[in-house]
């Protein structure tokens, strides 16, 4: 074996423990997490062409709350359901990258 | 009357095309570390085989002033040439001619001497520098990979397609590549990606280097894109060479015989696997004790360890193994292995390679990650790509064989022509531990001293199911072998397997899940 055992680590499979090497790709894996619902993340990186709200402001469903130039693409961004805006996190301009939180609900 | 004033004339010309870009673009080659186009086909076939053609194409380029420049061949070197003796059609793209740049007249080389390898039914031998689309000729440039990948498609599985990326490979170029068999990276020279760092770098923000986001390594080990890796090129063409040893020159032939030589490591087989299936050790080593001389060509050594692929040689006849690597992740299916394997398994099959199957594994690897990566569709491509191969397939089981797994690796379900199977071997649907719990889950509840009962449950599990008796009882292994005689039993089962004939219905083609 290559290997020295020593880096061998438990490794649970249907609840049975195997001693073995994991990989870097499985290492780095991303964890998986909930997503929560009163955060508005950005699905894709781009540029901020408007802002629409402000704190504190009532949203209805459906209305835009910004728009994003996204590879080459000028997409809506729209309130999920109605409610209060909490934070804008975003300015007009502004370049944001992908999974930033750019608005929050109350 | 004498053709010495033509002759000389062609000479002059002919030297002045060989120079491609001339001494300081050659010099520029060489500090990069890299060797030239001519050097590179030199290295790889025999010598004094290579015949060129095409040398005195021109490119077509007519806009942004094109026209005023002289790019020798066009920036591609196509020809034909020997590897052992035997026919092969190679292009090499030529970084020092306009940066190796594909113009319309670059891709009719090209998709030239690909017609070509087609026709003639031997192994094409493609070698890619280039900085990607000559952006002057505009549509055009991508009508030629189009051309190109069309051509790539048709020739899949009928021809070996090798491709060698010994400088960048960028945009819509690496998609050529893909498409063909096998792929040679070198470290710090290939590069292949569809954006580079600097458009990552202005649409999303991210920074990144150019061998962190597409170098060898990452296509060895993280995206799986690149089939060898290499820390020169000289190693690359080595690899090329021996590669080109197991696999036939096209699909209506095998692979050459080779001199039967007897494993070097045979009589150690009992001593590398463990009896206790928790514990791990090294697959490749097993593979190594029944192939002939312990000569194991692996293919995909960095990505998906969790299982092994590459040819061997049984007998004097080349073998392609599939093996679960209890080393790595425990040698569970995931979505790389599967997909990994599976391609591996097409190539085999539609190059007339028998494949054996070494099995050890716990089954999937279980997480959200994996399921949300579509493990069900990525899993899937192995159960296909076993179900519709009709090349000769044998198994060996040597310890854990869990559930879907087991149906997964050649099981005779899927029409596997031989399995065996070690006493060692485990067939169940799951781990006794696991099972254990299931079955006896009220027992173990409800018992005085629910552990000892556990302990005690998942012993009669083991003493029960935990063989392979009960799945030869029924059939489904054919022999279960001592360890030693597996080399044995392997010889003659692809002995026996040799003009195998099996069909599948008449269709255009099928839809495996990729």
């Amino acid at each position: 074996m290559e290997e020295n055992v020593k880096e061998y680590r438990p490794f649970l499979v249907d609840q049975v423990p195997y001693l073995t090497l994991t990989t870097k790709k499985f290492e780095n894996r991303k964890k998986w997490q909930q997503s929560n619902p009163k955060e508005i993340c950005s699905i894709i990186p781009g540029s901020v062409i408007e802002v629409f709200v402000k704190p504190d402001q009532q949203v209805k469903a459906g209305a835009v709350l910004l728009i994003l130039d996204s590879m080459k693409m000028h997409t809506k961004i729209e309130m999920p359901y109605d409610g209060v805006i909490k934070e804008v996190n975003l300015a007009k301009g502004d370049r944001i990258p992908k999974n930033a939180i750019m608005i929050t609900i109350k | 009357m004498s053709f010495k004033r033509n002759i000389l004339e062609l000479r002059k010309r002919k030297k002045e095309a060989q120079q491609g870009g001339g001494e300081k673009a050659i010099e520029k080659q060489v500090a990069m570390g890299k060797k030239t186009a001519r050097e590179r086909i030199k290295a790889i076939l025999d010598e004094n085989s290579f015949h060129e053609y095409d040398l005195f194409v021109e490119h077509t380029g007519r806009d942004f002033d094109m026209e005023k420049k002289v790019l020798h061949g066009d920036g591609v070197i196509i020809g034909t040439g020997t590897m052992y003796g035997q026919p092969v059609a190679i292009y090499a793209q030529d970084f020092t001619v306009f940066g190796g740049s594909l113009g319309l007249m670059h891709a009719r080389k090209i998709t030239k001497i690909m017609d070509h390898a087609l026709k003639m039914r031997v192994p094409l031998i493609g070698i890619n520098d280039s900085g990607g689309a000559r952006i002057q000729e505009g549509v055009n440039s991508l009508a030629g990979y189009g051309e190109i990948f069309y051509r790539n498609t048709n020739a899949s599985g009928v021809i070996p397609q090798i491709s060698v990326i010994l400088g960048p490979c960028a945009g819509g170029a690496v998609y050529s590549p893909a498409l063909t068999d096998f792929v040679f990276v070198v470290e710090n020279i290939s590069k292949m990606f569809i954006t580079g760092p600097s458009v990552i770098k202005s649409v999303l923000g991210e920074e990144i280097s150019m061998e962190e986001l597409g170098g060898a390594m990452v296509h060895s080990e993280i995206t799986g894109n690149a089939h060898f890796f290499a820390k020169s090129e000289d190693e690359c063409f080595e690899q090329i060479k021996k590669l080109i040893t197991f696999i036939p020159w096209n699909n209506a032939q095998k692979a050459l015989r080779f001199p039967v030589a007897e494993p070097l490591a045979a009589a150690n087989i009992e001593e590398i696997v463990p009896i206790d299936p928790h514990l791990p050790y090294d697959i490749r080593d097993v593979i190594r004790a029944v192939t002939d001389k312990s000569d194991f060509f692996e293919i995909m050594e960095y990505f998906a360890r969790n299982i092994v692929i590459g040819f061997g040689r049984i007998d004097g006849n080349t073998v392609g193994f599939v093996a679960n690597q209890p080393m790595y992740l425990a040698g569970v299916l995931d979505c790389d292995s599967s997909d990994k394997a599976a391609r591996f398994i097409r190539y085999c099959d539609a190059f007339n390679i028998p494949i054996v199957t070494l099995e050890d594994m716990p089954g999937y690897l279980p997480g959200v990650d994996q399921e949300h990566a579509g493990v069900i569709r990525h899993g899937a491509k192995l159960l296909y790509a076993y179900s519709e191969a009709t090349v000769p397939r044998v198994t060996v089981i040597i310890r854990k064989a869990y559930g879907g797994g087991y149906i997964a690796m050649n099981s005779r379900h899927l029409g596997a022509d031989f399995v065996f199977a070690w006493p060692t071997a485990e067939i169940a649907v799951m781990g006794p531990e696991g099972a254990a719990n299931i079955i006896f889950k009220k027992e173990i509840e409800e018992s005085e001293n629910p552990e000892e009962m556990r302990k005690q449950k998942i012993q009669e599990y083991k003493d029960k199911f935990a063989n392979p008796f009960v799945a030869a009882s029924k059939g489904y292994i054919d022999e279960v072998i001592e360890p030693l005689e597996t080399r044995a039993r392997l010889i003659h089962s692809l002995e026996v397997s040799a003009s195998k004939v099996d069909t599948r219905p008449i269709r255009k083609h099928g839809i495996p899940p990729f």
